[in-house]
This record gives C-alpha cells, sequence and structure tokens, in this order.
C-alpha cells in the first residue's frame, strides 16, 4: 500500500512538469491560502487530501497517455515510469562539454555584447563599488594588524569582492544569510558598521557576540547575518531549516546560504541539497568555488564538473557564474531569488573564482601554490578592478573618488581599530550566561568558585579585564 | 558549598513548619510493576496543626477537614491553580529562595507531582513482575478509602524535613506495614468519582505534543516517518492530517541534516520538535547538537535562541541488536547548552514534553523503547513539570536509590522484595539528567546516608559516573558507605535474549546491594 502510494505522489509530480495541469491546480491553491495565513493548517491537510486526490487522478491519465505506445518501452518502478532501452550504455563520467559560465563584462569591464545586462543604476554601481574598496582595504589593515599582533586570527576574502557585494545587493534585509566565513562583504553592505567588525576582531564588550567567537566570527540578529560556526557545511541543513521556517510563515524573503569547494564534500552539503529538493524550500546555495580549500586544489576535492553538476544530480534548478564579474554574480542571484521566491524551489549557484589571499592569518599558501599564479590573479583578474573599469567607462567614477575613498576608508579603518583595541574586554560574568536561558545551579556554583579563586590570586589574572 | 546553602535554606522551612497540606484522593492508576509499590509515593500528609497564617499555605483551601473529598476534589485542584496564582509571589518568595528557578510553573508541577503521586500510588495485586514485552497488561489499580488520610507528602521543594515532624514519621511508619499486606478494596472504586483519564505513555507523549502544537503555532515536528506514518512508535499518530504536511514534516534519512534544519529553523523563530527514530541514529546528528545547537546561543552572545526539542526512544529493548539498543545519555552529558531529561511515567512524559516545548533552551528528552505502552491515569486539566527536578517515587528511611527511565520500574520491583525483608528504601527517579537535582538528593542523602544509583546505561562515563562524583563531592559528610553505582557494562547489548538480560541491572542485584550496603 505504501508503494503504490509513493508511486502515486511521483507520478503526480512527474505530471506536473509534463501537463501542467497540476501545476496551475497548485498555484491557485497556494494563492488561495496566501490571502488567509491562518487557514494554513486546515488548508494545508486540505491541500494534502487534494494532491493524493490529483496524483490519483493523473495515474489514469497517465496510463491513458502510454496506452498508445508499446507497453514494453516503459516500465513501472517505485518512483515512477522510465523507458527502457535494450542497449546498455553506461553515463560517461565527464559531460561532453563543460557547463557554460555566465559573465556579463570582459575582462577588461567591458560589457559583452550579448550579454542580458541586468539593470544598475548609477547610485546602485557607487555603493557596490564603495563597498568592495571598502572590503578590500578592511581585509588589508586587518589582515596587516593581525601580523602586528594586534588581533589574533583573521581570514581575508581577497578576490571573492565581487561575490560577497554582488550578492548582498540582490537581496533584501529580510533575506536571511546563513554565512561559512568568507562574507563579511554581505554583512557590510547590510551596514555592519567599520567599529562592530572591529570590535568583533577584538572581542571586546561592545561585540554582538560577548566576546566568545574567534574573529571573523561575525554575527547581526538585526541584519539579518547568522552569527558564523567554525565547522564546514554545518551551515546548510541549518539553512534550509530557516527555509523551511519562512515557508512555514510564508514570507516574502528567502535564505541565503555560502560555502566553498571544500564544502562540497562534506555529508550536510548532499544531505541538506536534498532536503531542500524535497522540501520546496527557498534557499539560494550559493557555492565560491575559488580553487583552493586551504592547500586542496579542487582536483583532489571532487572529480565531477564543479559543483553546479551536482546541483541537477538532487533535482535543483542550477546555474554556474562568473564569480569575479559583479553584475553577473548580481544579475544571477536576483533571478536565483526570483525563482526562490515565487517557485518555492532551491537554487544552486556556483561562482567561479580564484582565493587571492591565504586560508588565513594561520596559512602560507606560497607553500603549495605557486606565487607566479596568485600575482597573475591579483594583476590581471582582480574583481574590484573590473568592477571600477566599468563603472568609470560609465562615467560614474574618477581617479580622485577613487583616491579619496581608499585614503578616507583606510582613516576610519585605522580610528576603528584604535578604539576597538582600548574598549574594556567583556566582564566575567558573561563567561557563564547564555550557556541557558538562565544560569543553573552548577553553572552558579562554578562561577563562584572561579571568582573565589581570583580573589585569591588577583596577580594571576589579568588587569584589564573586569570582574 | 551546597551544604551550607542547603543549611541555610532548611532552616528558614523550619520556621515554616506550620503548612497545611491538603488530602487528595487516591486515584487510579496502572502502572508496570508498581505492584505492592508502597502507597505513599508522593501523596499527601495531612498535618494536624492548625494553620492560622494562611499566607503560608500553599496547597490551602478553606475546607481542610473534610474526609469525603471525593466530589470537591475537582474543584479543589482548580481553586488550588487559582490560589497558587494568586500566591504567586508569596510561593515564590517561599520557594524561591529555595530552589532559584522556581516559577508558578514549578509550583503547579508540585501540585501536578502530588496528584501524580496519589495516582501512582497503586495497588496491589498478586500479579507477576516479570515485563512483558507483547502486552503490558498491567493489574488495574484499586481505590483504597482509608488512604486518604494516610498519605505521606515527601517534596523535592523540601517541605517535609525529616526530624521537624513527628506526625509524619509515625504515619510513614504506618504506611510501610500497611503496604506489604495491602490488598484491593474493589467495593469502593467504583462509587469513587475517577478524575482524569487513562492512557497509554506514547498518548501522553502525543497529547502533550498536541496540545502544545494547538497552543503555539510555531511548534512543528521533524522526523522520519513523522507525518503519515504517524511516527514508528506512534508518538505523532494523527498529527499530520491535523496540523499538515509542513508542520509535521517526513524528512529523508539524514540526521545530521533534520537536526540542522531545526536548528536553523529554531534560530530563526520555530520551535521544531525533532523526532530521532531511535536515539543511536542522533550519533549521526552529534556534530549538529554539540556544534551548533549547545553552542551557538552562546557565540552569538545570545541574539539567537534554539528552543529546539530533540527526543526519541533509546535504552535497551527486546532483542533490537547493539546498534539499536545504545543509551546515549552518557554521550551527551557533557555538551554545554543543553539540557537532559528522561520521562518515564505517562504523567511525567506528558508533563516532560510540555516543559521542554516550552523551555528556551535546545533540550534532549530521553524516552525508552519498552516503556511506551505503560498505562496511567493521568489529570484532565492541563499541566507541566519542571524539567529540572526530580521526582520522589517511594520515601524511605534506610537507603536512597537513584534511578531515571526504565530502571524506575526494576527498583520498585526489588523495592517490593526489599520491604518484605524489612527495608525501607527512598526511591527517586531523578528525571533531569542534565543539571542533576542536587536539592532532592541532597536532602534524601542527609536523611538516609546511603546511596545506590541504579542506571542502564554503561559504566563508564554514564550517568551513574556523574552523579557519583557529584554526590561524593557535594554530599560527602552525609555518607556512611561509599555510593554504589549499578550500571550496564561496557559491552555493546548482545542480541541473544538471555546475554541481553544480563546486560541490564536486574532487581534480584538491586536487592543485594542494598543488602549490602545497609549491614
Amino acid at each position: 500500500m505504501a508503494v503504490w502510494f509513493i508511486r502515486s505522489v511521483n507520478i503526480g509530480h512527474h505530471l506536473k512538469e509534463k501537463l501542467g495541469l497540476l501545476g496551475v491546480l497548485n498555484n491557485s491553491l497556494q494563492h488561495h491560502y496566501c490571502r488567509d495565513p491562518d487557514a494554513i493548517s486546515s488548508n494545508s491537510a486540505y491541500i494534502f487530501s487534494i494532491r493524493r486526490f490529483e496524483s490519483t487522478k493523473a495515474q489514469q491519465q497517465l496510463h491513458s497517455m502510454y496506452e498508445d505506445d508499446d507497453q514494453n518501452q516503459v516500465l513501472d518502478f517505485p518512483g515512477g515510469r522510465v523507458m527502457l532501452t535494450p542497449e546498455m550504455g553506461f553515463i560517461s563520467e565527464t559531460p561532453e562539454q563543460r557547463v557554460k559560465c555566465y559573465r556579463v563584462l570582459d575582462d577588461n569591464g567591458q560589457p559583452i555584447m550579448s550579454s542580458s545586462f541586468p539593470e544598475v543604476n548609477k547610485e546602485l554601481a557607487i555603493k557596490m563599488y564603495r563597498d568592495m574598496v571598502t572590503l578590500q582595504t578592511m581585509d588589508t589593515i586587518f589582515y596587516e594588524a593581525q601580523r602586528q599582533g594586534r588581533i589574533s586570527f583573521y581570514a581575508t576574502s581577497t578576490g571573492e569582492e565581487a561575490i560577497n557585494i554582488a550578492s548582498a545587493t540582490a537581496l533584501t534585509i529580510n533575506d536571511i544569510v546563513v554565512p561559512q566565513y568568507r562574507e563579511s562583504g554581505v554583512l557590510l553592505w547590510r551596514g555592519f558598521t567599520m567599529q562592530e567588525f572591529a570590535n568583533q576582531c577584538f572581542g571586546n564588550k561592545a561585540d554582538n557576540g560577548k566576546g566568545r567567537q574567534m574573529p571573523i566570527h561575525y554575527g547581526s540578529k538585526k541584519l539579518n547575518y547568522f552569527t558564523v560556526s567554525s565547522t564546514i557545511a554545518e551551515q546548510l541543513p541549518q539553512a534550509v531549516g530557516v527555509a523551511y521556517s519562512l515557508k512555514m510563515d510564508r514570507k516574502d524573503a528567502c535564505v541565503i546560504t555560502y560555502f566553498g569547494d571544500g564544502g562540497t564534500s562534506e555529508g550536510d552539503f548532499h544531505a541538506a541539497l536534498n532536503f531542500a529538493a524535497v522540501l520546496d524550500a527557498p534557499v539560494i546555495f550559493f557555492c565560491r568555488n575559488n580553487g583552493w580549500a586551504i592547500s586542496t586544489p579542487t582536483s583532489e576535492q571532487f572529480r565531477s564538473d564543479g559543483i553546479v553538476v551536482k546541483g541537477q544530480a538532487y533535482g535543483i534548478r542550477s546555474i554556474r557564474v562568473d564569480g569575479n564579474d559583479a553584475l553577473a554574480v548580481y544579475n544571477a542571484v536576483k533571478e536565483a531569488r526570483e525563482m526562490a521566491i515565487s517557485e518555492q524551489r532551491p537554487i544552486l549557484i556556483e561562482a567561479l573564482t580564484y582565493r587571492i589571499g591565504h586560508h588565513s592569518t594561520s596559512d602560507d599558501s606560497t607553500k603549495y601554490r605557486s606565487a607566479n599564479e596568485i600575482e597573475h590573479w591579483r594583476m590581471v583578474r582582480e574583481p574590484v578592478t573590473r568592477f571600477r573599469k566599468w563603472v568609470q567607462w560609465n562615467g560614474w567614477w574618477t581617479e580622485e573618488d577613487e583616491s579619496e575613498l581608499r585614503s578616507s576608508v583606510r582613516k576610519e579603518l585605522l580610528h576603528a581599530i584604535q578604539v576597538a583595541e582600548n574598549v574594556e574586554k567583556p566582564p566575567l560574568a558573561d563567561l557563564f550566561t547564555d550557556v541557558y536561558d538562565h544560569p543553573p545551579s552548577n553553572l552558579y556554583e562554578q562561577e563562584r568558585s572561579l571568582r573565589e579563586t581570583i580573589k585569591r590570586h588577583p596577580q594571576d589574572y589579568p588587569p584589564n579585564v573586569p570582574v | 558549598m551546597l551544604d551550607v546553602y542547603f543549611r541555610n535554606k532548611l532552616t528558614e522551612l523550619q520556621d515554616l513548619s506550620k503548612l497545611k497540606v491538603r488530602k487528595l484522593k487516591i486515584t487510579n492508576c496502572e502502572n508496570l510493576d508498581t505492584v505492592n509499590e508502597v502507597p505513599g509515593c508522593n501523596s499527601i500528609v495531612e498535618e494536624e496543626t492548625n494553620s492560622t497564617d494562611s499566607d503560608e499555605e500553599i496547597y490551602s483551601t478553606d475546607d481542610d477537614d473534610d474526609d469525603d473529598d471525593d466530589d470537591d476534589d475537582d474543584d479543589d485542584e482548580g481553586e488550588e491553580e487559582e490560589e497558587e496564582s494568586a500566591k504567586e509571589g508569596k510561593t515564590r518568595a517561599l520557594f524561591g529562595a529555595i530552589h532559584p528557578r522556581n516559577s508558578v510553573r514549578c509550583i503547579r508541577s508540585k501540585m501536578a507531582a502530588i496528584m501524580q503521586g496519589i495516582g501512582a500510588a497503586t495497588a496491589l495485586s498478586s500479579s507477576s513482575s516479570s515485563f512483558d514485552s507483547k502486552g503490558f497488561q498491567l493489574p488495574s489499580v484499586k481505590y483504597f478509602p482509608e488512604r486518604k488520610a494516610t498519605s505521606l507528602v515527601v517534596r523535592s521543594d523540601g517541605r517535609l524535613i525529616p526530624g521537624s515532624n513527628l506526625n509524619a514519621r509515625n504515619v510513614s511508619g504506618r504506611l510501610v506495614t500497611n503496604a506489604v499486606a495491602a490488598k484491593a478494596d474493589t467495593s469502593a472504586t467504583s462509587t469513587a468519582s475517577k478524575t482524569g483519564h487513562e492512557l497509554l505513555l506514547f498518548e501522553a507523549l502525543r497529547e502533550g505534543l498536541e496540545e502544545e502544537m494547538d497552543r503555539d503555532p510555531h511548534v512543528c515536528v521533524v522526523g522520519e516517518d513523522v507525518g503519515h506514518y504517524g511516527g514508528s512508535y506512534k508518538v505523532t499518530k494523527d498529527l499530520a492530517p491535523k496540523y499538515g504536511d509542513l508542520r509535521v514534516l517526513d524528512t529523508p534519512i539524514a540526521e545530521n541534516a533534520f537536526t540542522g534544519m531545526a536548528i536553523g529553523a529554531a534560530m530563526t523563530g520555530l520551535r521544531p520538535i525533532v523526532e530521532g527514530m531511535n536515539m543511536g541514529f542522533l550519533l549521526l546528528a552529534y556534530n549538529q547538537i554539540s556544534n551548533n545547537c549547545g553552542m551557538l546561543h552562546y557565540t552569538s552572545g545570545g541574539q539567537f535562541t534554539i528552543p529546539v526539542v530533540i527526543r526519541g526512544p533509546g535504552g535497551v529493548g527486546r532483542q533490537l541488536g547493539a546498534e539499536h539498543s545504545q543509551r546515549l545519555e552518557s554521550y551527551f552529558q557533557s555538551i554545554p547548552g543543553i539540557q537532559m531529561v528522561a520521562c518515564s511515567t505517562p504523567y511525567n512524559a506528558k508533563g516532560l514534553m510540555k516543559a521542554a516545548i516550552r523551555s528556551e533552551n535546545p533540550v534532549i528528552l530521553f524516552e525508552h523503547v519498552l516503556l511506551y505502552n505503560l498505562k496511567e491515569r493521568i489529570p484532565d486539566e492541563e499541566y507541566v513539570l519542571s524539567l529540572e527536578e526530580a521526582e520522589m517515587v517511594r520515601p524511605g528511611e534506610h537507603i536512597t536509590i537513584l534511578t531515571y527511565s526504565r530502571m524506575r520500574y526494576h527498583v520498585m520491583q526489588a523495592a517490593k522484595t526489599l520491604v518484605n525483608k524489612g527495608y525501607d528504601p527512598e526511591v527517586i527517579d531523578i528525571r533531569s539528567l542534565k543539571p542533576f537535582d542536587l536539592y532532592t538528593i541532597g536532602n534524601s542523602i542527609k536523611k538516609t546516608h546511603r546511596v545506590l544509583i541504579v542506571e542502564e546505561c554503561m559504566r563508564t562515563g554514564g550517568i551513574g559516573a556523574s552523579l557519583t562524583a557529584a554526590i561524593n563531592e557535594n554530599f560527602n559528610d552525609y555518607l556512611d558507605a561509599p555510593v554504589m553505582c549499578l550500571s550496564s557494562q561496557d559491552v555493546p547489548t548482545p542480541y541473544a535474549g538471555t546475554l541481553e538480560e544480563w546486560t541490564v541491572v536486574q532487581p534480584a542485584q538491586i536487592v543485594t546491594a542494598v543488602e549490602q550496603l545497609c549491614q
């Protein structure tokens, strides 16, 4: 009985594509309960029963469709009907052609003739450019600060500024971001100030995270940016959960989650994609394929044609874009968001780019890749330069603006670092709060014993941390 | 440190010794292996002291001297609840100092626990005590009219202090002797008005779940086969047709993914309940539970809360094989940021489920595969238990037996034998595995001075190991004998029935251990 049921539902889905009838039916139903959110619970059961009804109806129609065909050509299995073939053939492990990469601007920032050109007005373009430069400068200065010993750790997004800023531009503030760790630009776009960045890196009292995470693990509930967690790909199923939540609330928003090429090897990636497809969750999976996972090149990470082909394997619509082309990324994300929300489906975007910087301040990438390669990408294929060329070509930006921007950003950053350095560290009490909503008795005990220890040995305790 | 803390609180309590407690009728209860369970577990004592200070009465109502509270039992409960809320401030002052986590809910839970105690006071027929996995045909419990006036309350809030109330002692003494010889009194049963309704443990879980889903539209269930199939143990039966496919979500087989999904949804405002088909499968979700569930509230600086409930059946079943007989409470107990509770009766299953859903912290609710068919009468009215409280199953004098989940029933069975041999064990179902309710446990140890821990966890690094450490650290002065811990061996659970039986602590071992400790 269960088998029949599963099969009939699948056939229903299968037919949805073919006939479009059920699609129409579904749309009208969705529309219906869009207007009346309170009726969701009653309607979902209703809709489900409709679905069941549809699929049995479809089953009969399918039968009639295939009646004319030679019955031997098609076979029923759980999961639907498949065409048979007497010839044995294996699907090749590599496609004949690699999936094409969408780009709008060429290497010199000139729009490609036949490209579908996204509408970006002057104001938006200038904000995008300014943020890209800010991100670039911020990365440089914080990296230097780490080398000077002022902060303990940093990871740059050098080479991925276009991905960061352009994808953020295409979203609204209501779209929730579930990041990996190389997406500070998204937060920057949404309004996180220099000072807030610095506070988090220095782990001082003013930090959102109360000094509990390492640098670059930003988080801001206000800006709908989930706190970064160091684990790889663990945020992907969580993003699906967020999308599920948005779907339940019928919000006009989607979720975007970022990960790298290395993260696609984790089990969570595959499970999350599968889930999102099955759930029809409005989530955009954005893969920053920057060629390197610390020292592992993509050739050692997977054997498939990048990540974009994996989308189809899970039943997800996907696209490959040139990650160093800000306008292409912007366009792709905008379109993806539209599809995700209106069609309630996940989208996979693979952005090809290059990690110009080291993996982090604990890494020296010249150990496993040639300095020439890095230089080439920094000089020739750099996304900020490319976008600037386009903005300048439009007459919206001048050299003076450039130098003024860079110097003012630099000054602001240095000031922010100075201020952040001098702000107090979080108090001792913050060590024990937020583990639970209210500290339980064992934590009270532990806090008390710690305080007693500090009182007894004040010289062992750092002076600039308030008790 | 804790000791001083308790002493201060006890002196406060002793000042409030003129507490008047209501009598509540013992209702029927059918409980696995509570055959010959001594009535008096969690029932009420009637003190003869006339408390004029009505402010201090927690459970008082006007008619305290009624002997026939059959009819007004229901009314009284309602009244009590009203009075509770009215006296919230006062009672919080009384109890707040004692137990920092007290709230009205706690107080209500105490009421509820009393009710449950009444419910749990079962009677005794001579039915066999063996588990039968096929059908838990439990002996039906009869009603004791004479019990009405003679029950004892020992509450975790410490309202009865040993030595402070001689009446209680005598009553208790009377109870012990009565318990052994107690027989069912069928004639009175039919005339008594039965409050509450009877159901099985999995139904109680479902009822709790359903009530919470009705109450809060953000509550949703996520798991494998929870939707139309109704859950492998039928805990979510009929919920999907009622609430829709999205709220009761069937997932593909990827525990880490759907646990992660639940965490993400929780961070955005939903209150998901993750069902692991078997607790052992949640090992796959350990990464999400440890790294994100427990941590994200902390590392985000309190910006994101994760009010998720993770539940599922665990423990050694009947020949389920090693992989399906795991006890994960020991693995999870170290994770900072989560709470763990274990349910053992339909009453506390429903109460804990509701409390877990309402809690803002991530809670792991451990159920046991073999306890799903326990039948009990639970109150009709809504009740929520406290997540950090232990349950006094049977008060006693000679030894404290700490246990949880299925072992509670083995202990109660052993208690039967022990009582026959003249021992008076105090049985506490610790219920809250993280954090431990050291208050109740401490009070008990101070009374009995001997501790036996009976658990199903493995020996190494189990709940018993942590509890032993906590007891030794905090109550060393009160112990007359070393803490003994009976637990399963450090072996994977074998399939063969006889071997499997030997990995789980049996009542005979408990009796031997008590005899050894009480020498």
